[in-house]
């Protein structure tokens, strides 16, 4: 069971979270816009790297409150958590072709 | 006295108290403190099992956990029974029933030795090969035949009477093992003030010290600096020792399963206490100190009972003062056997003679051996044994420079040691996921980089001389509590005086010069694997281990592999040619040893399976003798039978009477959630399919929420309580997804908006009052609200007070008749039922169940989200195109809702079906197609979503999606059953008061 860092209550057990997928794909402003292409792009593909992935959690037994994780999809080791909003932070690993 | 085997003297057994227990329904003693392995050896008994495949005698081999011959069945009876227990583990107390297993009838004659004749034809894979033709014997002959021929223990039938409870903890550090490198870990790392956990499997702490004899540390004999630290470890407040509890699992983020057994060693254990504790620890640290197995050696016939580890014997010699045998044979490949056969020896135990497989054994242990006279033989080899239910000779002969054997020899004995050296247990860090590097010159894998925060000390990592395992443990949990933000921990060292037994040792088969067809020489004992197998594996192309042991099963049974894994590495190794890294590893998986499923489901038995919910209105229906069902975790009243009334007898009566006069119904547990703030329309415009802005407060609207798929995801009845306040009702499983999807978008998506929401499911307790005499029902009950067609139409909400108790007061109905949905808060709900129910009774008022409220909607074509949907049906594909806000530039959903595949002709879409045969009631999720005589597989047309019995309609009625259904209306289309298909014809999804009068009056 992973232990998570909730960005406004703490290291907390697996189980008070609940998963909400890939994080930094936000909803376009304007989806009428959009052609059917690139809406079936933010419905459905995702980016599911072999490395760190940046991803939502909600605390949902908890403050309820989604945020950010950056979760390496290799060993399960979480990097850093942040809240909602903010941009993904850059690593010391960023640039290198997938570092891992 | 308790067995001719038992020492005079010594060993840790308590022998004031002697121990009676049964073993296949004969009576033996022990003393307490024997384990049912050490009290039988002390009775002379070895035979305590037959094998899986071949149902071969087999004996006791390793003194713990290891064990993969000597497993037991105990309990007293079937409601206590538990299979599979090593007897090496199972502790001994008055009264303890165990039994031996895959025997019949009895373990000395097993019937299904005959598999011995057979032996040729169950070599490795014989069960893809023998079994193949024909096709369907597998299922009904082979399949049931070999696995009761083949097997272990039996399975309980009686519900588990004992009681298992589950425990979250915390510590800094967790030290997995207390033998010499645990203790001194321990002792280091609590010393900083961390709070360390110590977990061990036995039910004695200290491993390898509990049986050393002669070793001193710090001036101490081992077994009194082992009792020493064990006190000075429980006076320490930050410590916690925690005996006969296995760590058999590691999770991510040093997160660990500890199963502690509490009464399985006690005779009359206290009621209070339950059998077993699942422990789920997060560990700042974790410091492991697991230990090192003896590897047996693979030589012919080295399964025989009688044969067993060298330290194995030592361990019941000196620790149980129990002699293993009269006379032994040492069979061996690196010095500790000597040690072994020298403490032996003085415990009573004629030494035959030490075959020793390396060419020139010497130093301190040999010189020692022969100085006390026992026949040192270099370079000699196990070439066979004899003894049906136990060893009575082997048969040695000499090994030659070239690798040959020499003119054998045989010796009598009625014992036979082992040992090929040790192999590190690496169980727990490989599960942590950490990788495994091959150390060449010690034969084995040992622990490399690691992923979790942990460190592995003492033997488990390669080190083995008790000096440097002391001192190793204590800079190892001096570390640890530094890691863990703890200063001040002091490694120390120790001063040790002991001798050295090195680390040689061998892996793969033993030379032994017999005909490679003709010899068997287990490698893995409990799945019954031989060389042989292996060898033939490799013929037949397997060369990944990972394939080897799936097609042999060789490691593959309960104990894993602990005594067979680097032996079957080396074989292959050595069949191939190619180095044992190469080879590859398997992958080690929890649970270390295999642990009982009632931990896992500790108290979620019976009632507390899941969490139960239950309405205010609940105990009034179990009064009434409602059959209830379950609604994901709601119970809800599925129909009230009258006395002499079937399902379908209190249904027909319960619609008659709805449509008729009125019904009464608990709708509680739909689910609620309050949306309030400046932009709460403007939140439930992009929510919900359905323009919001322009309805008033005081109406009620039918909403319609999508996934931004385009799929249905959930519908409901709103009511606009005023300009920024709406009441949202969902279905009665949907409401936590939905208020977690409004949530998301609130946070994530559009945190510009002033809008909050709040679950309000269970402050509202709901009373659906339908049929045409509603009114007169509650008219008389409430106070400011005036229920008049006029002023209250269908679809409106108001608030006021009914039987003096504050209600949000819906017109709405799912029934298709004048109806009300009365909100009070939920402590009055039940008050309010009975108020209602009494002003009632003049009119009849009937309660009602969720059957009666399936009929009633389907006959109105009332769909059900998750019943005429299944989260690939689009508003248009039900026939809800009316409930879309077309002029809204934009709502979850609208999107894809544009997408080519969701506007195609030949979408499946909700159409009613009648049956040609009026009394014929549809079966729910049947296929329906246009031709039944076309061959399977038919081409599918859609299924059929709803079917009832409608008592009003006299007929059979129901709701399916069928592709391009709309344009089909009025054909007729089949349905195929096993008893013939089906005649349907496709209608209006709508059967009864097409045009809504009833609803408006």
């Amino acid at each position: 069971m992973l232990l998570i860092t909730c960005p406004h209550c703490g290291p907390r057990a697996e189980l008070e979270f609940s998963y909400g997928g890939e994080a930094h794909i936000a909803r376009p402003i304007d989806p009428t816009g959009l052609d059917d292409e690139a809406w079936a792009t933010f419905l459905y593909k995702r980016s599911n790297p072999k490395g760190v992935h940046a991803e939502r959690w909600r605390h949902l037994h908890g403050c309820g409150r989604f945020f950010n994780v950056l979760r390496d999809t290799i060993s399960d080791t979480i990097v850093t958590t942040y809240p909602a909003g903010q941009p993904r932070p850059a690593l010391p690993s960023d640039g290198k072709e997938n570092a891992r | 006295m308790s067995g001719r085997f038992r020492t005079p003297s010594g060993g840790r057994v308590d022998r004031r108290r002697t121990i009676r227990f049964t073993f296949d329904g004969k009576s033996y003693q022990g003393f307490e403190g024997d384990t049912l392995a050490s009290a039988l050896l002390a009775n002379g008994v070895h035979l305590v099992g037959r094998s899986f495949k071949y149902h071969r005698p087999r004996g006791i081999v390793t003194a713990g956990s290891d064990e993969p011959n000597a497993l037991v069945g105990v309990g007293v009876d079937d409601a206590h029974y538990t299979p599979n227990l090593r007897a090496t583990q199972v502790e001994i107390y008055d009264g303890l029933v165990a039994e031996s297993q895959n025997r019949w009838p009895s373990l000395n004659f097993d019937v299904g030795a005959v598999n011995e004749v057979f032996a040729p034809f169950l070599s490795a894979g014989f069960y893809y090969k023998t079994f193949m033709w024909p096709r369907a014997a597998w299922a009904k002959l082979y399949e049931p035949l070999i696995r009761r021929a083949a097997g272990l223990g039996r399975a309980p039938e009686q519900p588990d009477a004992d009681r298992y409870t589950q425990v979250y903890a915390h510590c800094d550090v967790l030290i997995v093992g207390a033998g010499p490198a645990g203790l001194a870990a321990a002792l280091a790392t609590s010393a900083s003030g961390a709070k360390v956990f110590v977990c061990d499997e036995q039910a004695e702490m200290g491993g390898s010290l509990l049986a050393e004899k002669t070793a001193v540390i710090d001036g101490l004999l081992a077994a009194d600096w082992t009792a020493k630290a064990l006190a000075d470890l429980a006076a320490r407040t930050n410590v916690t020792l925690m005996p006969r509890t296995t760590a058999f699992g590691w999770y991510p983020h040093n997160f660990l399963g500890l199963c502690e057994r509490i009464t399985d060693h006690v005779a009359k254990a206290d009621p209070k206490l339950p059998r077993e504790r699942l422990w789920q620890v997060r560990a700042k640290e974790v410091v492991l100190a697991t230990g090192a197995l003896e590897r047996p050696l693979v030589f012919p016939d080295n399964d025989r009972p009688g044969i067993m580890m060298a330290e194995a014997a030592r361990i019941y010699a000196n620790r149980f003062g129990v002699k293993p045998g009269d006379k032994a044979l040492i069979f061996t490949a690196c010095d500790s056997a000597y040690r072994a056969a020298l403490d032996l020896k003085a415990a009573g135990v004629a030494i035959a003679a030490i075959a020793d497989l390396r060419a020139a054994p010497g130093g301190l242990w040999v010189d020692r051996a022969r100085a006390a006279g026992i026949d040192v033989r270099a370079a000699t080899v196990v070439t066979g044994t004899s003894g049906r239910l136990r060893i009575d000779s082997v048969s040695l002969a000499k090994l030659g420079p070239d690798g040959r054997t020499g003119a054998s020899e045989t010796i009598a004995c009625d014992l036979l040691l082992m040992s090929g050296g040790f192999t590190p247990s690496v169980h727990l860090f490989s599960q942590s996921r950490g990788k495994l590097v091959y150390d060449e010159a010690l034969q084995a894998y040992l622990p490399g980089a690691s992923v979790e925060r942990e460190r592995s000390v003492g033997a488990c990592r390669g080190i083995s001389d008790l000096d440097t395992v002391l001192n190793d443990g204590a800079a190892g949990g001096s570390g640890a509590a530094q890691a863990a933000g703890f200063a001040g921990a002091l490694g120390g060292t120790f001063a040790v005086h002991t001798d050295s037994v090195g680390t040689d040792g061998f892996i793969g088969v033993t030379p032994h010069g017999g005909h490679p067809s003709k010899t068997r020489a287990w490698i893995d004992f409990q799945n019954d694997v031989t060389a042989k197998d292996v060898k033939l594996a490799i013929r037949e192309g397997f060369r990944s281990i990972e394939h080897v042991k799936r097609y042999t099963t060789t490691g593959m049974a309960t104990d894993q592999g602990k005594t067979s894994n680097m032996n079957a590495l080396g074989l292959v190794s050595e069949t191939l040619q190619i180095p044992v890294p190469q080879v590859g590893l398997t992958t080690f998986r929890p649970p270390y040893t295999p642990t009982t499923f009632g931990i896992f489901a500790g108290q979620s038995r019976g009632d507390l399976f899941d969490p139960l919910r239950q309405t205010p209105i609940h105990d009034w229906a179990v009064a009434q003798g409602a059959v209830f069902e379950d609604v994901s975790l709601w119970k809800r009243a599925h129909y009230f039978p009258r006395a002499g009334e079937d399902m379908h007898a209190a249904v027909a009566r319960e619609c008659k009477a709805t449509r008729q006069a009125v019904g009464i119904f608990d709708a509680t547990t739909l689910g609620k959630i309050e949306v309030v703030g400046k932009d709460a329309a403007e939140l439930m415009n992009r929510m919900y399919t359905n323009a919001w802005t322009k309805l008033e407060p005081g109406r009620l609207r039918y909403g319609v929420m999508l996934r931004e798929d385009g799929f249905v995801m959930d519908d409901g009845v709103v009511g606009r309580m005023a300009p920024d306040r709406f009441h949202i009702t969902t279905t009665t499983g949907g409401a936590p997804r939905v208020l977690a999807m409004m949530e998301d978008y609130i946070q994530t998506e559009w945190p510009d908006l002033d809008v909050w929401l709040t679950s309000t499911t269970e402050e509202w307790a709901v009373i659906a009052v339908q049929g045409p005499l509603a009114r007169k029902v509650l008219e008389p009950l409430v106070e400011d609200i005036d229920l008049s067609r006029e002023a209250m139409p269908h679809m409106s909400v108001r608030e006021g007070k009914i039987c003096g108790v504050p209600t949000r007061l819906f017109r709405v109905s799912f029934t298709g008749e004048l109806g009300f949905e009365v909100n009070v808060p939920a402590g009055y709900g039940r008050a309010v039922w009975e108020a209602i129910f009494a002003a009632g009774k003049p009119y009849g008022i009937t309660p009602y169940g969720t059957e009666t409220m399936h009929v009633l909607r389907a006959e109105k074509g009332f769909i059900i989200v998750g019943q005429e949907t299944d989260g690939t049906v689009t508003p248009d594909d039900a026939g809800l195109s009316w409930a879309i806000g077309k002029a809204k530039k934009d709502f979850v959903g609208k999107r894809s809702l544009a997408r080519p595949a969701m506007t195609a002709s030949d979408r499946k879409q909700l159409v009613g079906l009648l049956t040609v045969n009026p009394k014929t009631v549809l079966e729910e999720g049947a296929q329906i197609v246009a031709d039944p005589a076309q061959p399977i597989p038919m081409t599918m047309l859609g299924h059929v979503t709803s079917s009832y019995w409608s008592t009003t309609l006299d007929r059979s009625i129901a709701l399916a999606l069928v592709r391009g259904g709309r344009a089909r209306i009025g054909e007729r289309l089949s349905v195929p059953m096993p008893d013939g298909p089906i005649t349907v014809e496709l209608v209006e999804p709508i059967f009864y008061d097409p045009k809504g009068a009833r609803l408006d009056a």
